[in-house]
């Protein structure tokens, strides 16, 4: 979408200054757009460059950078990711993660249609209100929650347990995308529904047949982010799980390999490479979607 | 006649049963479509929030329940120098990254919104530190700091030779508090730049065109159109920043947990020390609520910037 917007404006630029001499131009864009976007992404990407040469070298280059070129791998192995796997319960702490972010995606995904449906298209007295009440909730970040949230989730005898973190997380999922939702919503005709209405068709099945199908570009950006925010959070996972079989991939890292005063950075890399790779592959089927979602929620 | 026909019409028609024409009845279709969603933040958000305001004011701590002392936890609070330190050092975390996550975002959004080849892939790079979980993007900032096998001690030390001594990235008060906004920034810039991004590509070409016609430098062009049409949108995106790099974490308690000597505490780290790991559920709410005046005050700034740029736009409020 973006490209095809570029293009035209590109070659519109090339028509309207004709007279400047094209090596001159060429130089000029060289120093001032390609060298600091190339300098951008160079820094952008060298951590994640260091994560996965870090974790694919054995701990004797790892430590000694006189002999060895630290930029690059000498021998490469797998003894870091092979230790990780069946020396820790990384598989396990992976499923975790892996089974609350979906569950907790769903279950925000499922609410916040419904909510985004009612308050835009049900159009009630006081929905405005509901949306903006949705949206402040957005604002509410969890740093200022968990305290509370850890007294909640007690009381529900929900400690300790991935249900908690299933139940919780939604409180930072469903305004985002019921904001999303309602973005995409607006966008679809009226005129459609209230054809099917005409036809004789119930709310319900409008919201069905008509128009969930149309909102699933709706629907899939908005499971995108809520599935890496899931896999991103922390704070609850760290305060409301204890036992290190229930831990999520990102607390576990913390709390369970990191241990003593000499780190296993051969380890933490991988174990940071491995649990970092299922968003990433994610996102990069995605991409698109998660822009269009990025901006459209800003824009909303 | 006419009347029995319009009878026999009508009873043709397939009668839903009472369940789908339950679902039917407007207001209780509302009120079963609202319930999910607001079922789950009254319980989870709302509850909670109002709790750790009644919390702040009494002494629980774990595993017993606390009585109301009033306001004696933020009167505690108010003499202590750990947390001035951590108020200090969250108003400065936020302040200092939020100018260099803008000031290198917007720089980067205008770079990429010019004509370049392979834009998309560029942008899917780009929103990669965004992506990943801080934690363990965070783990790679600590490994890059660490005192004796940092990569940026080995290229300055032995590649560039401009120092004789290692880099002393976290054990110092200082430089970790400044390692910390640098890794902050690191993860911010892609959000920025890409929101940003969006808003420069809703700007009509035809007014640089114009601005060009007349005579206008870069400068000017970026000054009195570029800045201005975007203000609505920097607001915005600069609100949410401050919020959640205000109360930001995870990098802290990745990195440094609060150390060295309890200089790079952010409120929310100290919340968590004091209320979680150390047990006073009270006093770590009333660290977590002395925090809501900014967030409130952020969320302010937003609401007249939106109504701002209703205004400009000249739309109805909806």
């Amino acid at each position: 979408m973006t490209d095809t917007a570029a293009v035209p404006e590109g070659k519109a630029t090339a028509t309207v200054a004709p007279d400047q001499m094209a090596w001159d131009s060429r130089t000029r864009r060289l120093v001032t757009i390609y060298l600091p976007l190339a300098l951008f992404v160079f820094v952008l990407l060298f951590p994640f460059y260091w994560m996965t040469i870090t974790s694919f070298k054995p701990n004797a280059e790892l430590y000694d950078y006189k002999k060895y070129n630290p930029f690059w791998i000498g021998s490469p192995t797998l003894d870091h990711i092979e230790k990780l796997l069946f020396g820790t319960a990384y598989p396990r702490w992976l499923m975790v993660t892996m089974g609350v972010a979906i569950c907790s995606t769903a279950l925000s995904l499922f609410s916040s249609v419904l909510a985004a449906y009612a308050i835009q298209r049900l159009r009630f007295k006081g929905s405005q209100y509901v949306g903006l009440g949705i949206y402040l909730a957005y604002l509410v970040p969890p740093s200022i929650l968990f305290i509370p949230l850890a007294t909640t989730i007690y009381q529900l005898g929900l400690f300790d347990s991935p249900l908690a973190l299933i139940l919780t997380y939604p409180t930072f999922l469903v305004p985002f995308s019921t904001w999303l939702l309602i973005g995409y919503f607006k966008s679809i005709p009226y005129e459609l529904e209230e054809c099917a209405l005409i036809d004789g068709a119930t709310r319900l099945q409008i919201l069905r047949r008509i128009t969930l199908p149309l909102a699933v570009p709706g629907l899939i950006s908005a499971g995108i982010f809520s599935f890496t925010l899931s896999w991103n959070e922390f704070v609850y996972a760290l305060a409301f799980i204890q036992s290190s079989e229930k831990k999520t991939v990102s607390v576990a890292i913390l709390t369970e390999l990191v241990s003593g005063d000499v780190y296993q950075w051969g380890a933490l890399m991988a174990g940071s490479l491995l649990g970092s790779l299922p968003v990433a592959i994610f996102y990069s089927f995605f991409v698109d979607y998660y822009v269009s979602s990025l901006t459209g929620a800003v824009k909303e | 006649m006419t009347v029995v026909t319009t009878g026999d019409w009508t009873r043709a028609r397939p009668q839903p049963n009472w369940l789908a024409r339950l679902f039917d009845y407007k207001p209780f279709l509302v009120l079963a479509c609202l319930t999910p969603a607001l079922g789950l933040l009254l319980v989870f958000l709302t509850y909670p929030l109002g709790l750790g305001i009644w919390l702040s004011f009494t002494d629980t701590k774990i595993g017993g329940a606390g009585k109301y002392i009033g306001i004696e936890n933020f009167e505690y609070l108010l003499e202590d120098p750990q947390f001035w330190g951590a108020v200090f050092y969250s108003v400065f975390y936020t302040g200092v990254a939020t100018f260099g996550k803008f000031a290198l975002g917007l720089w980067l959004a205008l770079l990429l919104n010019n004509h370049v080849p392979f834009k998309s892939l560029l942008r899917a790079i780009i929103l990669l530190p965004w992506i990943v979980p801080t934690v363990l993007s965070a783990l790679a900032f600590w490994w890059l700091y660490d005192p004796q096998f940092s990569i940026f001690s080995y290229v300055a030390v032995d590649v560039l030779g401009i120092r004789s001594t290692p880099f002393d990235f976290l054990s110092t008060t200082w430089p970790a508090r400044w390692s910390l906004i640098a890794a902050n920034i690191w993860r911010g810039i892609p959000f920025v730049a890409i929101s940003l991004l969006a808003g420069l590509q809703t700007i009509s070409p035809s007014l640089y065109e114009a601005a060009l016609l007349d005579g206008s430098s870069a400068w000017q062009r970026f000054r009195y159109i570029t800045f201005p049409l975007l203000l609505p949108i920097l607001a915005i995106v600069m609100t949410f920043s401050i919020i959640f790099t205000f109360t930001d974490f995870q990098l802290v308690y990745a990195i440094t947990r609060g150390g060295p000597l309890n200089s790079t505490h952010l409120m929310a780290t100290l919340a968590f020390q004091r209320g979680i790991s150390g047990g006073e559920l009270g006093e770590g709410a009333a660290i977590a609520v002395a925090m809501i005046p900014f967030l409130v005050g952020a969320t302010l700034f937003s609401y007249f910037a939106l109504a701002r740029r209703k205004w400009q736009q000249g739309e109805s409020d909806d």
